[in-house]
């Protein structure tokens, strides 16, 4: 009795599951292959951590070691003592850059997206338009005649000329207003009613009720930030200026490579990202599916 | 004391008769603010994207060398020059291999890794990390990975190692244009780079899919695997498919980073923008030709933009008609 009860569940359950799945091959089948996938997609984090913590000798040595056997955390000593390039300035500048622009474009964005959406003007619309006609042309093709721009206010090599040319983006001025759009009325009523106008209800009702909306796309404008190079490139001109993509990008020309160097620098400069994703990976998902579809 | 008792009069006045004041002072409020909260926004976009626009138009019609304030207009000169220029167009064409290659490749295998993801119980959200995580990185310090290690030409590259095991000899991944080795490193960096971005569209859109839909074509015989697939997902997901090729697309047309780093000082295999970069800002520094290629590269875009706009129904649920 007791025996055969269970048994009979197991083979309901495996029959279900072969209706629904394929059996245990298809399922063996399913993880094989989705560990084969990770396993590709972790090999390059493998690479870059194996050479930051490991000696010259033993990256260009003649088998592959698969591991160092002597940690060497001196590298990152050597990286921030070296003299030739700042790396910690670097560092800086990026940390710099990221924050305002996330801060700068969460503000002027986020004010101008709330206008389009709810409060009532009758030029609105050609606005709107004004806005919109920026969407067709992505800032990356432009970069010559913003240059020019920059360069003629005497901004290179400024963190002036790093941020504020990025702070007005179209498509977040749009993701805002769509959002305001669906943000629900009643709420802003209430706050009218206790004699709020728009820019207090804005601030004390509106605001601190979005704050997941503002917490996704203020985390994928930091990742583009941190991430951005062309631009960076374009406007540092003096090394001081550089963020950390420009000085990654300029170990790869420089005549003397030191790789164990060049690695712990690349490892330290994804930390912070990585940091972001692991903490904040909710909001990224929810960032990416709000800007991705609508874009 | 005068205006206290206009106050206290006009007060208890007005809310019986009210509607006509206050609707005009909430009207001057409403522009007033509107202002407020768009000018900072407005005037910016204005400045640092109009005016640059304007501005490459104008540069683009003279012979701007080394100045920024030409005054020899030479018409559409820099136009032809820039469209006869075998580089540029050259880099088109390589535009076009990229794309041929990345965007098929990338649709592909971030709707791959959304399925499998999406079918699996254990450990879900550790594998859909591990493949979402590479977004993390930069293009430079993925380049930097690709090129100094994975890709590396010599002995002690990844690849050159893993093919060493076997017998074969070291490639020069990046060192010649023929064989294009070099397409190789720059579509599997790419691929790594964004596919887990896609696979999250893809999640999200496979979530959205009815359960019912599945069930009926159970009931109808449908074998699960290929036919499901085939008849009920794969038509499901054709909204999101053909806004990621869109995505893909315009992503690909604006790639500069890994080319850039990637295949350093050559004079092949340059994309548009890295042409561009090199013609505006290399030694010629030829803002003429350069800003005439911006504007042709953004007429191009806008044409592309326009067509996605017709296929995906841009604006549709859209009220400002």
């Amino acid at each position: 009795m007791t025996t055969t009860t269970p048994d009979l569940n197991k083979t309901a359950a495996t029959k279900a599951r072969r209706r629904r799945g394929g059996g245990v091959m298809g399922s063996t089948g399913l993880y094989i292959a989705t560990g084969v996938a990770a396993f590709l997609f972790l090999v390059p984090f493998y690479v870059l951590l194996r050479n930051a913590l490991t000696t010259d000798a033993a990256i260009t040595g003649p088998s592959w070691e698969f591991f160092p056997t002597h940690v060497q955390w001196g590298n990152l000593k050597e990286l921030f003592d070296d003299p030739q390039v700042d790396f910690a300035q670097s560092m800086w500048n990026s940390l710099i850059v990221g924050v305002s622009m996330t801060a700068g474009i969460l503000l002027v964005c986020s004010l101008a997206g709330y206008a389009l959406a709810r409060i009532p003007y009758k030029h609105a619309n050609k606005i709107f338009y004004v806005v919109l006609g920026t969407l067709m042309v992505p800032t990356s093709v432009t970069f010559v005649p913003s240059f020019v721009l920059v360069s003629s206010l005497g901004w290179v090599d400024t963190y002036r000329g790093l941020i504020i040319p990025g702070l007005f983006s179209g498509f977040t001025c749009f993701l805002f207003r769509q959002y305001f759009l669906g943000f629900p009325k009643e709420l802003e009523e209430a706050a009218r009613v206790d004699g709020l106008g728009y820019w207090g209800s804005y601030w004390r009702v509106v605001v601190p009720n979005s704050l997941n909306f503002f917490a996704a796309i203020a985390t994928i404008t930091f990742i583009s930030a941190w991430n951005a190079f062309l631009w960076p490139l374009v406007i540092g001109q003096d090394p001081g200026a550089w963020t950390v993509q420009v000085v990654l990008s300029s170990y790869m020309t420089n005549q003397t490579v030191v790789f164990h160097t060049i690695f712990m620098a690349t490892a330290i400069s994804i930390l912070p990202l990585v940091f972001v994703f692991l903490f904040l990976q909710r909001w990224l998902v929810q960032g990416i599916a709000q800007t991705g579809i609508k874009g | 004391m005068s205006t206290t008792t206009t106050r206290d009069l006009a007060n208890p006045a007005s809310v019986p008769a009210g509607p006509a004041k206050p609707r005009r002072g909430l009207r001057d409020s409403r522009t007033l603010n509107f202002w407020l909260f768009i000018g900072p926004f407005l005037i910016g976009l204005i400045v640092f994207v109009y005016v640059p626009i304007g501005w490459s138009l104008y540069l683009s019609f003279f012979d701007a060398r080394f100045t920024v304030t030409p005054d020899k207009f030479v018409g559409f000169d820099n136009y032809t020059y820039m469209l006869t220029d075998p580089k540029f167009t050259g880099s088109l064409v390589t535009f076009t291999v990229f794309a041929v290659f990345i965007v098929p490749a990338t649709w592909a295998v971030s709707l791959g890794l959304a399925l499998l993801v999406n079918q699996i119980r254990f450990m879900r959200a550790f594998f859909r990390s591990v493949f979402f995580l590479p977004t993390a990185c930069s293009y430079v310090a993925a380049s930097l990975i690709w090129k100094m290690s994975l890709f590396s030409g010599v002995r002690f590259g990844l690849l050159n190692t893993v093919l060493g095991w076997f017998g074969v000899d070291s490639i020069a991944w990046l060192a010649s244009p023929s064989p294009p080795w070099y397409w190789l490193v720059i579509v599997t960096l790419r691929l790594w780079l964004q596919s887990g971005f896609y696979m999250i569209l893809f999640l999200a859109a496979l979530q959205n899919i009815p359960g019912e839909l599945y069930e009926a074509a159970a009931i109808d015989g449908a074998k699960r695997g290929w036919q499901t697939f085939r008849y009920i997902t794969l038509p499901q997901l054709r909204a999101t498919s053909t806004a990621v090729i869109l995505l893909l697309l315009i992503a690909a047309y604006q790639a500069f980073d890994e080319f850039y780093n990637l295949l350093d000082k050559t004079t092949w295999g340059r994309p548009p923008l890295v042409e561009l970069y090199a013609t505006a800002l290399g030694t010629s520094q030829d803002y003429g030709a350069g800003s005439a290629g911006a504007v042709i590269l953004t007429l191009l875009i806008i044409v592309v933009t326009l067509f996605q706009g017709k296929i995906m129904g841009f604006g549709r649920g859209d009220e400002s008609k």
